[in-house]
């Protein structure tokens, strides 16, 4: 029931000739006394969806925010493209091509979409001595045109995107992410506070996004949203690797089983019939 | 957005059926839920209601005009500063004590030491430029509450500028700072008049009325006035057209957000804290070129009315929400009530009685459009 981890997916996508996107080899990362991460190892190529599940404290956030340069790790490698990588600021991670569109603090309500898309990469039009001024038409065009391509008609782009339902929001965010130029993009839980249909909405979206081929690592403790866009699944335990699987190697239960991992959970749920 | 629902696939049928209904209210959503909307609509009223009840005080005549123009133009001048600061998500609370402080500044010097006045104020502004930055500095690299950090400098500033006044000159007032400045460049710029020759037409064509003395009522626009102007005009611009608005918006409303797509939100807010402090020095240039002195208590509580002005424009006190054109107005709102109340010989106490009132309605009027755009859908 717990293949020893094969973390090179060696049956799973594509070309494995050209480096992964994204390859870390036994990650550590230690606050203070607390290991939040004990040697995580993952591969993300390009064109996958690849999932990260596990319980919470199971190191998740910590591993995506080692990888999207919020931390840097205490041990461990860390490759970008082949290359070994050391990030000091979220902002290198972001020049690179990592981006994290993370659940809760992706987007200011306040502000319109189209100022919150272009945040920190303003369109510029002109110059007058310091100040640049913001191409808002422009802005307002592209955004329009970016919602439009993953069918949501976004009647006003300067209508603040408080007005958005969860699902828009987070799909504003993705998009945002990959108009500019995402190689690798790390969704933290973007499904966790939204219903059916706005879940379905930014699945559908997570496919379109992987058909561009990009690399995405999406973080979920719903095994089966995890299992409806994923192509390889990595499960976290207790800061540690459980192991990588091919969509093809495993199974929906197994996945729950395996993400459970405590024998009392697991218990538990087969109590409530598999449906935690 | 019509000729397409047919064409495509399924959805944009639904989303055109959804915007027939859904086009009008979102109009109607956007004219009231301008963050200036409140301030507009207050002023027009405040104007409606003197205009009916001080018609015959003179309110409304060339000089009375000015009259409230000053004092609002004094406000506007620091509100601009203060909201602009608010919407980048702080607060500056020794505004006040920064005014008197920079007009002992310029005050101190000339009359002390006859440096001349012109060098003085060059030295006023960079001293408040470089106190503002500390005040930034502090907020961004401690994350304390601006509110705490700004009360320091409050009292630190209004002490310094007493025991330096006192110990120079041995009195809390020092004057003859018009003499200083009579003729030097820098008298006009902060309490000259521009379009003189215009006024005298219009008193020639009685348009405007006459001093007993036979000069006309008004003298010409005052330099405050337009120093005013000039600052909400750059501001207004600043903040809705250009990066660094964009910036100010997104570090007021989620600093945290900002910094991680890249906003150099440290910068942005050394920067507000910075145009505060310019902001009350400019404030502080055209007191004390206009009465020729500086003295311990100028600038008292101008925090608060600053404050209060860009609160009742619209500004939220969490950041990431206001207008500069909303702060004008609040500083208008202020002048003209303020005067309005003298002009009808009210006491001048229930000015404080209706500040009070207006700032409560502001925010509670504020608190619900925020409501209304973070829960709509």
């Amino acid at each position: 029931m717990t293949p020893s981890s094969d973390r090179d997916g060696s049956a799973a996508t594509s070309a494995p000739a050209q480096p992964p996107l994204i390859e870390v080899r036994n990650l550590v990362k230690h606050f203070g006394p607390v290991v939040a991460l004990a040697g995580v190892s993952l591969t993300v190529r390009a064109g996958e969806v690849h999932c990260l599940v596990g319980d919470n404290g199971a190191g998740k956030s910590t591993l995506i925010k080692t990888l999207s340069g919020v931390y840097r790790p205490t041990g461990g490698d860390f490759l970008f493209e082949g290359k070994p990588v050391s990030f000091s600021s979220p902002r290198e991670a972001l020049d690179l091509g990592i981006a994290t569109v993370f659940q809760d603090l992706a987007m200011i309500p306040l502000l319109s979409i189209t100022r919150n898309f272009f945040m920190g990469r303003e369109p510029v039009k002109n110059r007058l001595g310091p100040f640049s001024f913001m191409d808002m038409a422009l802005a307002d065009r592209i955004v329009h045109e970016d919602m439009r391509r993953i069918g949501i008609d976004v009647r006003d782009p300067q209508q603040p995107v408080g007005t958005l339902s969860g699902g828009e929001r987070q799909c504003v965010a993705i998009a945002r992410a990959v108009h500019f130029g995402a190689k690798v993009l790390i969704l933290d839980e973007p499904t966790s506070a939204l219903g059916v249909a706005q879940t379905s909405m930014v699945l559908k979206f997570v496919r379109q996004v992987r058909g561009k081929g990009l690399g995405l690592i999406f973080i979920t403790h719903n095994v089966r949203h995890a299992y409806a866009v994923g192509d390889r699944f990595t499960v976290l335990n207790r800061g540690k690797t459980l192991g990588t699987f091919a969509k093809s190697e495993i199974g929906l239960d197994q996945l729950q089983t395996m993400m459970a991992g405590d024998k009392e959970l697991q218990e538990l749920s087969a109590e409530l019939g598999g449906t935690v | 957005m019509a000729e397409s629902s047919g064409a495509e696939t399924t959805t944009p049928v639904s989303a055109a059926a959804y915007d027939e209904r859904l086009i009008r209210q979102s109009r109607l959503r956007k004219f009231l839920g301008r963050p200036d909307f409140g301030a507009l609509s207050g002023l027009i009223l405040v104007f409606v209601f003197f205009g009916v009840t001080a018609r015959g005080t003179g309110m409304f005549a060339a000089d009375g005009v000015l009259n409230w123009l000053t004092v609002s133009g004094y406000l506007m001048i620091i509100a601009v500063g203060a909201a602009l600061l608010m919407i980048g998500g702080e607060f500056d609370l020794s505004l006040g004590s920064m005014i008197g402080f920079s007009g002992m500044m310029i005050a101190l010097p000339t009359i002390t030491f006859h440096v001349p006045v012109t060098l003085s104020v060059l030295l006023a502004f960079a001293v408040a430029l470089t106190i503002g930055f500390l005040n930034g500095l502090i907020v961004v690299r401690t994350h304390l509450p601006s509110f705490i950090v700004t009360l320091a400098s409050l009292y630190i500033l209004r002490g310094l500028m007493l025991a330096l006044s006192i110990l120079f000159t041995n009195r809390t007032i020092v004057g003859g700072v018009k003499e200083a400045a009579d003729g030097a460049v820098v008298g006009f710029v902060f309490s000259g008049t521009i379009g003189d020759s215009l006024f005298a037409w219009l008193a020639d064509h009685d348009v405007i009325g006459r001093l007993p003395n036979g000069a006309p009522s008004v003298r010409g626009v005052p330099m405050l006035i337009v120093w005013a102007v000039a600052i909400a005009l750059v501001g207004h611009i600043v903040l809705t057209k250009t990066k660094a608005g964009n910036w100010i918006f997104a570090s007021g409303g989620d600093a945290y957000a900002a910094r991680s797509v890249g906003v150099p939100v440290a910068r942005v807010k050394i920067a507000l804290f910075m145009l505060t402090a310019f902001c009350a020095c400019v404030f502080a240039a055209c007191q004390v070129m206009e009465f020729g002195s500086a003295a311990s208590d100028r600038g008292l509580l101008k925090e608060f009315e600053a404050i209060i002005a860009a609160v009742i424009g619209g500004c939220l006190l969490t950041g990431g929400y206001g207008s500069v054109i909303g702060a004008c107005c609040g500083a208008l709102i202020y002048g003209v009530v303020q005067q309005g109340i003298e002009f009808m010989q009210v006491p001048n106490d229930w000015f404080r009685v209706f500040l009070g009132g207006m700032l409560l309605i502001a925010v509670l009027f504020n608190n619900l459009i925020r409501r209304r755009i973070m829960s709509a859908r």
